[in-house]
């Protein structure tokens, strides 16, 4: 059955065919940040493919990751091309590389993921907040409840870890 | 700089292929016509300019975003009878790698003669990033779930961390980079055709507003409506056509970087699809980057350019910024960068318009306001300013970066043929 949800005006839809994807939102849905795990090959892949990228094999478990990581690069938007992210300008797209699995398999991997600079609730930063973070900024996950079960993971300055004293930001900041 | 070129043996069809016609429809932000007039519109040009009639193209080839009209379209308003045609998805890098298909599909024998084709309401119907008239919103599911549910909509958002990063990695600052738009508004100047036609300075650029960092309103390319083409065919049918060929070296189709579907999750992402390209690019040319004497590097923004020179290897790798901002790509320096004024300043066409602009530098009949000769050529003066010549001198060879995301792209060489 297609799982449906709501995020700002945007209606969610997740097709039943669609399983890797239903899963992943489902276990956001319950609080944890599972990733697909390849059995064959024992690493770890984002965002959901129907395939292992490191070595082809089709199937897959789900484990949970901490949550943890730190920003690897950001987007710092002012010019909104969707209306209804207007209202939150400026906004951050985020590029979070996890603690898990960094420098795997190769030097340069690592898992990356895309989300919101947002307040522990979920709402999107203030434009205060915004200004303070940037490249080596360390954040956890957080979820958007989407109803029907799923939730979108968003990150938040984690207050519990040690901060750089300068994360790096744009030049002109 | 680049490893094992062999200039003395010919590899794969090095040199065989030309592109022997370009037409285009010019620029507008509202060109009050359908994507099937002005594919149709620049088709005929390039027939035209070639000196060839309709009865000669038998294959033809397009790329669009569900934005355009087929190949069936255009062929049955020019009453072209085709051997072969084939319609297919992209943006840019789509021109060069279509280039590939043609010389593969005419050495094959299914055809003798391509005509390739852009044709886009750019700006007027279906703008980059899902704005603009014929666009729906639609529920979030599979890839969008991972992008547009965050606001990363437009290509400037879904390619930031990457500029930004190299920022991080090498300390490029946005004044070296702003110099790609200084650079090819000087040459847009110079172009009667270009939409915009006004020089900017660095502080232009780095006070127009921000979009979304590290881009500010001038890094980003403009919108347009426009048609082009390109006509491909072999050496040896070129010598029956009107102008001195752009004879084909080398061409690389939608080379791209692990991880393509999502390629923020493998290797340095400061990096771009260029550095596997080269490898094919340069062999296959039987050149390399120092050899080449202009360049049509993709810029949909200012970093797009100074990435793909950095990586196919013009500079060192990180020297991007030192190379963009040391006045090398200017009219009437050792390489100039998209003579027409590029994306940023003639108007945005997937790439296409760059390879029809360096087809012209090789004709050495670039359409710029020189005085028209009694050969019907024109008398360049090469005299660069505002308003001038932008022919650069006894230009012989010539290389094309094309973009579709730091993860793809596609290249091709070309050279003054005899």
């Amino acid at each position: 059955m297609t799982m449906k949800g709501e995020y700002l005006d945007m209606s969610v839809a997740i097709d039943d065919l669609d399983k890797s994807n239903q899963e992943f939102y489902s276990h956001c849905g319950t609080g944890t940040l599972h990733l697909q795990f390849c059995p064959s090959c024992a690493l770890m892949r984002y965002p959901t493919t129907t395939a292992c990228p490191w070595c082809a094999s089709p199937g897959y478990d789900w484990r949970p990751v901490s949550g943890k990581g730190t920003i690897y690069s950001y987007c710092e938007v002012h010019h909104a091309i969707q209306p209804v992210f207007r209202q939150f300008l400026p906004y951050m797209i985020l590029l979070v590389e996890l603690d898990e699995q960094a420098g795997e398999p190769g030097q340069h991997d690592g898992l990356r993921v895309t989300g919101n600079l947002t307040t522990a609730d979920c709402t999107m930063a203030s434009p205060d907040v915004v200004a303070g973070v940037g490249i080596g900024s360390r954040v956890r996950v957080v979820f958007k409840d989407l109803g029907g079960g799923l939730a979108l993971p968003q990150w938040t300055l984690d207050e519990d870890a040690e901060q750089p004293a300068q994360p790096w930001r744009y030049a002109s900041d | 700089m680049t490893t094992d070129i062999e200039a003395t043996a010919p590899k794969y069809l090095r040199g065989k292929y030309a592109i022997v016609g370009v037409g285009e429809t010019g620029f507008t932000r509202g060109s009050g016509m359908t994507t099937r007039a002005l594919g149709t519109t620049a088709v005929r040009n390039a027939i035209q300019d070639a000196g060839l009639t309709p009865a000669d193209i038998d294959g033809m080839l397009s790329y669009n975003g569900n934005d355009s009209v087929p190949s069936t379209s255009i062929a049955g308003d020019l009453g072209i009878r085709l051997n072969f045609y084939m319609d297919c998805q992209g943006g840019g890098s789509s021109t060069e790698a279509l280039i590939g298909i043609a010389i593969g599909v005419i050495e094959a024998g299914l055809c003798k003669t391509v005509a390739i084709f852009r044709s886009m309401n750019g700006y007027s119907e279906i703008r980059i990033g899902g704005t603009g008239r014929s666009t729906g919103r639609s529920s979030l599911s599979g890839d969008a779930l991972f992008g547009r549910a965050f606001g990363q909509a437009s290509a400037a958002q879904n390619f930031a961390h990457t500029f930004m990063r190299h920022m991080y990695d090498y300390g490029t600052t946005p004044e070296q980079v702003a110099h790609v738009k200084v650079i090819h508004s000087e040459h847009a100047s110079n172009n009667p055709k270009a939409y915009y036609k006004n020089r900017v300075t660095v502080d232009d650029v780095i006070n127009s507003r921000i979009i979304c960092k590290p881009l500010h309103l001038l890094d980003c390319c403009v919108e347009t409506d426009n048609g082009n083409c390109i006509i491909v065919t072999s050496m040896d049918r070129a010598k029956d056509c009107r102008h001195t060929p752009a004879q084909i070296l080398g061409v690389v189709g939608r080379c791209s970087k692990p991880r393509v579907d999502n390629h923020y999750q493998a290797g340095p992402i400061s990096t771009v699809a260029g550095v596997y390209a080269k490898e094919i690019l340069w062999p296959n040319a039987g050149v390399g980057p120092e050899d080449i004497q202009v360049t049509g590097s993709y810029d949909a923004f200012t970093f797009t350019t100074m990435l793909q020179l950095e990586d196919y290897g013009f500079c060192k790798k990180g020297e991007g910024g030192d190379y963009v901002s040391s006045g090398i790509t200017r009219l009437g320096n050792a390489r100039p960068n998209n003579t027409s004024g590029g994306h940023l300043c003639e108007g945005y066409t997937h790439g296409i318009a760059m390879v029809i602009e360096n087809v012209r530098q090789l004709r050495h009949d670039v359409d710029d306001s020189c005085p028209t000769g009694a050969d019907g050529k024109r008398m360049h003066t090469y005299d660069y300013s505002a308003g001038g010549c932008r022919q650069v001198k006894d230009v012989e060879l010539s290389a094309n970066l094309g973009w579709a995301t730091p993860a793809t792209g596609s290249a091709l060489v070309m050279a003054r043929g005899a």
